[in-house]
């Protein structure tokens, strides 16, 4: 049974070109009681300027999704295509904002993690690097802390630096796995907004994986629910803009929607 | 996004501050051990079996004086430096290999295994056979000691790396030598750096040991050999000024050189309290 609609492109929009395609994707790891199958026959596309969230509980093989995306892991079978061609490596078109605090590298500032980001990833000589290293440490809110060694700020702050770093080398897509889920809730809403916010301003595409309803509904413009043991594509729903805003009526009745048509399991949902 | 705000800190009084920093508890177990010392030779009164305190610190003067003991460091030190370097260079080579390949990796595994238990000083008949009498020898025996605690120590810091940092490496498109040199080395610093101490003790024990066995017919022997010749003429207050200046110099590589190498990496970097 496949109840996963054949996604395409933004809706209404047939002009936007597709960046990213998931063709029959599964993935399944060896384990000592044998292959698990993390991930079952996912099938969609991402054009460019979407916000594309995968939502689901954990165990649905979301973030697997986004490590192979991602080019960490690659799938067992199926094919994921960038601009046509397939995924083989990690590399900097797709810059990965994780979960864990301990992305950033502890030995370097916080102004140094971008600048060498930037060195590495897009091969830029150190003056320009460190240039729009600040200009991104700025806009994410850091400019007193760029001398700062990881280790001295909040979680909240490290996630702050790995976003300004995601950001600054320009990927074709941002790849987002859970990055608010290890912080306070008031944190965690006020770092949704501003990445919102960064997102709209630079028209960047996102694939963004979370297991918060209002999370998904508030960063994405096109939501993919997910079934768990083994990952399968749910259902699909499109955010319109006015629905964004938290606390309006759409808001609400979106997060009913998803919550009762997808989730019949109540710990599922808010977080 | 909304600018943060610069924490502000309040400092400690004065006189807290300034015994904070200082080992003063160490000076006074230092005091005691040498009260004890000083007291107990007194009262054995043989300055052939356990010379005083007094006679033994006036023997190392003496020989630091007369610039014998320096000369006979300052030998003994070249050749653990030559040695050191080489056994960190090579197990530098082997840990890299190991963290790019899986022959690598099971080749360090066996080697490792195969050649830490065995003590240095065991390989000395060997490297006796193979270089004759003289520094080669020791730098073999020494390389040998360095080598495997320091390559064990790299390798385990390697694997302790979090996978979430080496992937943030791997997405800037870093591979190879330049993940190694760039992700895995700086992360695994505080293990590499620990390594390297005991890599550092093992070398001079075996080089001591070393200088003991084929001092005699050397010519121009280390500290060892100092200690060798002291007791051959019955000096024992040299051989206790000879032992001193090993621990001494021992002291001084820990406190100087690792204790701010390890303040300007990994404790700046918070990967270990202060």
């Amino acid at each position: 049974m496949n109840v996963a609609p054949r996604l395409t492109g933004v809706v209404g929009d047939a002009a936007v070109p597709t960046l990213l395609e998931l063709d029959h994707v599964s993935i399944s790891y060896p384990t000592p009681d044998g292959n698990l199958t993390a991930v079952e026959d996912v099938s969609f596309k991402i054009a460019a300027g979407e916000r594309l969230v995968l939502l689901g509980p954990s165990g649905c093989g979301k973030s697997t999704l986004l490590r192979a995306v991602g080019g960490f892991l690659k799938p067992t079978a199926g094919e994921i295509r960038m601009d046509g061609r397939r995924i083989a490596a990690p590399g900097p078109d797709r810059m990965t904002v994780f979960q864990e605090f301990d992305q950033l590298l502890p030995w370097r500032t916080v102004l140094g993690n971008v600048r060498y980001a930037l060195e590495r990833g897009k091969s830029l000589p150190r003056r320009e690097a460190e240039a729009i290293a600040r200009r991104w440490l700025e806009r994410v809110g850091l400019k007193n802390f760029v001398d700062a060694f990881p280790h001295t700020l909040s979680g909240g702050m490290k996630q702050r630096v790995a976003i300004a770093r995601a950001f600054a080398l320009e990927p074709a897509l941002l790849l987002m796995d859970e990055p608010f889920a290890a912080l306070d809730a008031l944190t965690r809403r006020q770092m949704q907004d501003e990445l919102l916010k960064l997102c709209e301003e630079t028209g960047s595409t996102a694939l963004f994986v979370t297991h918060g309803i209002d999370e998904a509904i508030r960063v994405g413009t096109r939501i993919l629910a997910l079934t768990p043991h083994p990952g399968r594509l749910a259902a699909t729903f499109d955010v319109p803009p006015e629905t964004r805003a938290r606390g309006s009526s759409g808001f609400g009745e979106l997060e009913r929607r998803i919550q009762t048509t997808v989730f019949s399991t109540p710990e599922i949902g808010h977080v | 996004m909304s600018e943060i705000a610069t924490p502000k800190f309040v400092r400690a009084p004065t006189l807290r501050r300034a015994l904070e920093g200082t080992p003063w508890r160490r000076f006074v177990i230092l005091a005691g051990f040498a009260l004890a010392w000083e007291l107990y030779a007194r009262w054995l009164d043989n300055a052939l079996l356990l010379p005083t305190l007094g006679a033994t610190l006036s023997a190392l003067w003496s020989a630091i004086l007369s610039g014998e003991l320096p000369s006979r460091a300052l030998t003994s030190l070249r050749v653990l430096i030559t040695g050191y370097a080489l056994g960190v260079a090579v197990a530098a080579v082997l840990t890299t290999l190991a963290a790019l390949s899986r022959w690598g990796n099971e080749a360090l595994g066996l080697l490792t295994s195969m050649f830490n238990p065995l003590p240095a000083i065991a390989l000395l008949p060997i490297a006796l056979l193979w270089f004759g009498v003289g520094t080669p020898s020791l730098i073999f025996v020494i390389v040998h000691s360095v080598l495997w605690p320091v390559a064990l120590a790299c390798y385990g810091g390697f694997l302790a790396v979090p996978p979430t940092l080496q992937m943030a490496g791997r997405n800037l498109g870093l591979s190879g030598g330049r993940f190694v040199a760039e992700i895995l080395v700086p992360a695994a610093f505080p293990q590499i750096l620990s390594g390297l101490r005991i890599g550092w003790a093992f070398a001079w024990r075996t080089l001591i040991a070393a200088e003991l066995v084929f001092g005699v017919s050397a010519r121009s022997g280390g500290i060892g050999w100092f200690i060798y010749t002291s007791r051959a003429q019955l000096e024992t207050a040299s051989v206790f000024a000879g032992l001193l200046t090993v621990i001494l110099i021992g002291l001084l590589v820990e406190g100087v050189i690792f204790r701010s190498l390890t303040r300007i990496t990994v404790q700046r970097w918070g990967q270990v309290q202060p």
